[in-house]
């Protein structure tokens, strides 16, 4: 792992080293690496939640065993998370082959197999790793790759991030030499052209902050990078810092000679420590290579960067939040105008970007505006980058080209829905978006046909839900977070969100009237207008969407007490068929942490509605063959007379 | 406990290497947590008075943010994903699960200090939901019966020895 320290400390004179030594001495070390064996590991953090690290040891361990000396490389996330932890073994002259969801266990097999021999174990390979050299790698094996078109993916999962050589061999860098010999209004008219809009969610021209700092008179100028990714569900920007930071790098430099600023920051979130570490090691490398510095490749031009590292609070996502959290204050936002462009950090001109915003600047300037504008559609250009999870069958990544519809991310990249279920809603852009139904997934991706449908861009975490989520309770869950995150600054956002929030926790417990769904209406437009920044203005979306699309779950739940989905415990009850139970059986008897179950040997067991705590474990160790424990909504479906006596009890 | 000499000692140290300027409260909060665990009213003062901001200023950035705490940590501490995809795949279930199991609240440090519970809002790992996380392990696709069985190892372990 450590062959790259190793070439930068090779005696050579690192100032009056040119690009083109730089870049040729990175490709001879790609090229040498090429020639062998090697084994890719993703190791980004959702790797390692999957045991990547393990798999690494077990490498480690396996070829010192049998005597080879083949690299490990420790790559990020090539998207595919629901195949974690992910193997690449590559041997010149032959298949790259990728292995999914590789244990310790079989790890000798793949090192005696393909390592040392010939057999590249196709009975455990997921498929083959095609492309690279500077363009995308993809898995022809995979149907989804037909729909994917991966720009700032490419390199995720295919090159080491904590070797610079990496990703100057595969294109890095050549964007920010071609940069440095373009004026600043050049650089600001390629991104005019090429039409790029912020990705961190609202949308805005990106050319346009350009424009406005590289016009600010007053200095010293700032660039912030945007790494704050609070949305629950989405991942993207991790995986992007994880897997491939020296894009971003490479674009806030150039942003840096465009406006004119010598100061860059990125604010990190705390719960990324791995994405840190790894910005830090590119960041240092970067240096070294005088990418960052005073005189940058000998332009005169200088830039420097530093993390910052945030410290919890969503509401720091809030580009005027997140200066005051870089100046050392409550991160809480301020009125708009002034923009940050005029008065930033420190009341400077400051341009604040998105990490994904960031990384496609180096490819525009470098293949050119024309070539990103005829990505996309009319108003939304290039690729869009999102997180599938929740109830979907492959979650993960993925990279598609703008106006590609949702159903063909979720079914043709996204395997369907999980477990053969049926499609409830996916819900799109974290507690600031909207949940849209079935009726809307042919709906293309892009900013404004998003927005029209009452959701939006937002960072690009897609939730998918099926028949067993609860539309009611998904609104709660939203509206929670964003009373906890509120920052407190603007009532209607502190206490309006909170008055909203009691109402569904009513409607999710039963005590709902009809009368709640209006003032839930009237209260979301008053949080609306009454909310200083994006966090309140946004956060009666999820609200707003399922009263729009699912109004039908809101009154089974006042009106009939009945939960469709059978998830708000309090109108759900559990129950154990008795002609199903095999009363042999104890296995919901011993693992009910209430002691709720009752019912001796040979006897049908019967759970205690009173002490039963609604957790789902004896639903969950029911052997399948007899399939004994069933949900029940309303509480009132519950045959047994004992048990609706202790209802009315209740 | 950490004492106040000890306290004042490693605060200190952490000082020396900072310049005197605003924008070090949060970094130097952070490093203070990290030596320590906690941020002691004692290491507060103090970096008060470094960046000569009254002390009130640092108590309310401390407690603005959701990383900063003023007890000392479970010497397990655990953390319960409540992101979207954990909610909606039972991250409650898996919380209320743990309360029990750990017979203390959200937000509390057991009177033993083997463990503590901290909810957060998403560790990124949405395709592994339901997740949690052991000092720095993580265990995807909680159940609450694996909840049970999770802890297990780190009850059997209770001085903190077990790193992962």
């Amino acid at each position: 792992m450590l062959y790259h320290f190793a070439f930068l400390s090779l005696n050579f004179d690192v100032f009056n080293v040119t690009f083109e030594e730089i870049n040729n001495r990175a490709k001879s070390e790609w090229e040498a690496l090429q020639k062998g064996t090697y084994i890719l590991v993703g190791t980004a953090t959702c790797g390692r939640a999957a045991g990547a690290l393990d798999v690494v040891d077990a490498f480690n361990k396996e070829l010192t065993r049998q005597g080879l000396e083949v690299p490990i490389i420790q790559v990020g996330c090539s998207g595919l998370c629901y195949a974690d932890p992910l193997v690449v073994i590559s041997k010149a002259g032959s298949l790259r082959v990728v292995y999914a969801n590789v244990t310790p266990e079989i790890v000798p097999r793949l090192v005696e197999g393909y390592v040392a021999g010939d057999d590249p174990c196709l009975e455990l390979a997921l498929g083959t790793f095609e492309g690279g050299d500077g363009e995308a790698v993809y898995i022809p094996e995979l149907p989804r790759f037909e729909h994917e078109l991966r720009l700032i993916l490419r390199r995720c999962g295919y090159i080491d991030p904590e070797n610079i050589n990496h990703y100057i061999a595969n294109g890095g860098y050549s964007g920010l030499e071609k940069a440095l010999k373009m004026s600043p209004e050049e650089i600001v008219g390629e991104l005019k052209k090429s039409g790029l809009r912020g990705r961190g969610g609202a949308g805005f021209p990106t050319h346009r902050k350009w424009e406005l700092c590289r016009k600010a008179r007053s200095t010293p100028k700032y660039v912030i990078c945007n790494a704050d990714e609070g949305d629950p569900g989405a991942f993207m920007d991790r995986v992007v810092l994880e897997s491939d930071p020296h894009q971003v790098i490479e674009g806030m430099i150039i942003a840096g000679h465009a406006i004119g600023a010598e100061q860059g920051y990125i604010y990190v979130r705390a719960e990324y420590p791995l994405a840190i570490e790894r910005v830090q090691i590119a960041l240092k490398q970067a240096g070294e290579l005088r990418f960052l510095g005073d005189n940058i490749l000998g332009s005169g031009f200088g830039f420097h960067i530093e993390i910052a590292a945030g410290a919890g609070a969503f509401v720091s996502g809030e580009e005027t939040a997140l200066i005051a959290a870089v100046e050392g204050k409550m991160s809480t936002p301020s009125p708009r105008p002034p923009y940050p462009a005029e008065l930033g950090l420190w009341n400077k001109p400051t341009l604040l970007n998105n990490v994904k915003t960031f990384a496609y600047v180096p490819l525009i300037v470098k293949r050119g505006a024309d070539w990103f504008a005829s990505i996309g559609t009319e108003g939304s250009k290039g690729t869009a980058v999102f997180t599938l999870a929740g109830k979907v069958a492959s979650a993960g990544l993925a990279e598609v080209p703008m106006g590609t519809t949702l159903r063909e991310l979720i079914y043709d990249i996204g395997g369907g829905i999980a477990k053969d279920k049926q499609f409830k809603a996916v819900q799109i852009g974290g507690p600031s978006g909207g949940c849209l139904p079935e009726t809307l997934l042919d709906i293309p991706i892009d900013y404004d046909s998003l927005r029209e449908a009452g959701s939006m861009m937002g960072s690009g975490g897609m939730i998918v839900m099926d028949e067993d989520n609860c539309m009611v309770d998904a609104a709660r869950f939203f509206l929670d977070f964003s009373t906890k995150e509120s920052c407190g600054k603007c009532t209607m956002c502190r206490l309006g969100t909170l008055q909203m929030l009691h109402i569904l926790e009513d409607i999710t417990a039963g005590r709902g009237t009809i009368e709640d769904i209006d003032l839930l209406l009237a209260l979301a437009e008053d949080v609306k207008i009454g909310s200083l920044c994006g966090l309140g203005k946004t956060a009666p979306n999820p609200v707003l969407t399922t009263l729009r699309y699912f109004r039908d779950e809101y009154e089974a739940h006042i009106l009939e007490k009945r939960c469709p989905a059978r998830v708000c415990p309090e109108l759900t009850a559990y129950y154990i068929l008795p002609d199903k139970c095999d009363r042999g059986c104890e296995h919901c008897v011993l693992t009910c942490p209430t002691e709720a179950i009752k019912g001796g040997k040979g006897e049908v067991k019967v759970i205690d509605q009173e002490k039963c705590s609604k957790c789902g474990t004896c639903l969950e160790v029911c052997p399948p063959e007899y399939n004994a424990v069933v949900k029940l909504s309303p509480v009132s479906l519950l045959p047994s007379p004992n048990s609706s006596e202790k209802r009315a009890r209740k | 406990m950490i004492t106040e000499e000890q306290t004042s000692q490693a605060v200190a140290e952490i000082l020396s290497s900072h310049k005197k300027e605003k924008k070090n409260l949060i970094p130097l909060l952070q490093e203070v947590q990290i030596r320590l665990g906690y941020l002691p009213r004692k290491a507060m003062q103090e970096i008060a008075s470094f960046l000569e901001v009254p002390g009130v200023e640092v108590w309310g950035v401390a407690t603005f943010y959701d990383q900063f705490r003023f007890v000392p940590l479970g010497k397990y501490h655990t953390r319960v994903c409540m992101g979207t995809a954990c909610h909606l795949a039972g991250g409650k279930l898996i919380l209320e699960a743990l309360e029990r199991e750990l017979d203390i609240k959200v937000g509390e440090t057991a009177e033993d200090g083997n463990f503590s519970l901290e909810r957060v809002a998403c560790i990124g790992c949405c395709m592994l939901a339901p997740v949690i996380v052991i000092k720095d392990k993580i265990y995807p696709k909680m159940t609450p019966f694996k909840v049970e069985e999770t802890l297990i190892p780190y009850k059997q372990e209770p001085q903190g020895k077990l790193k992962e």
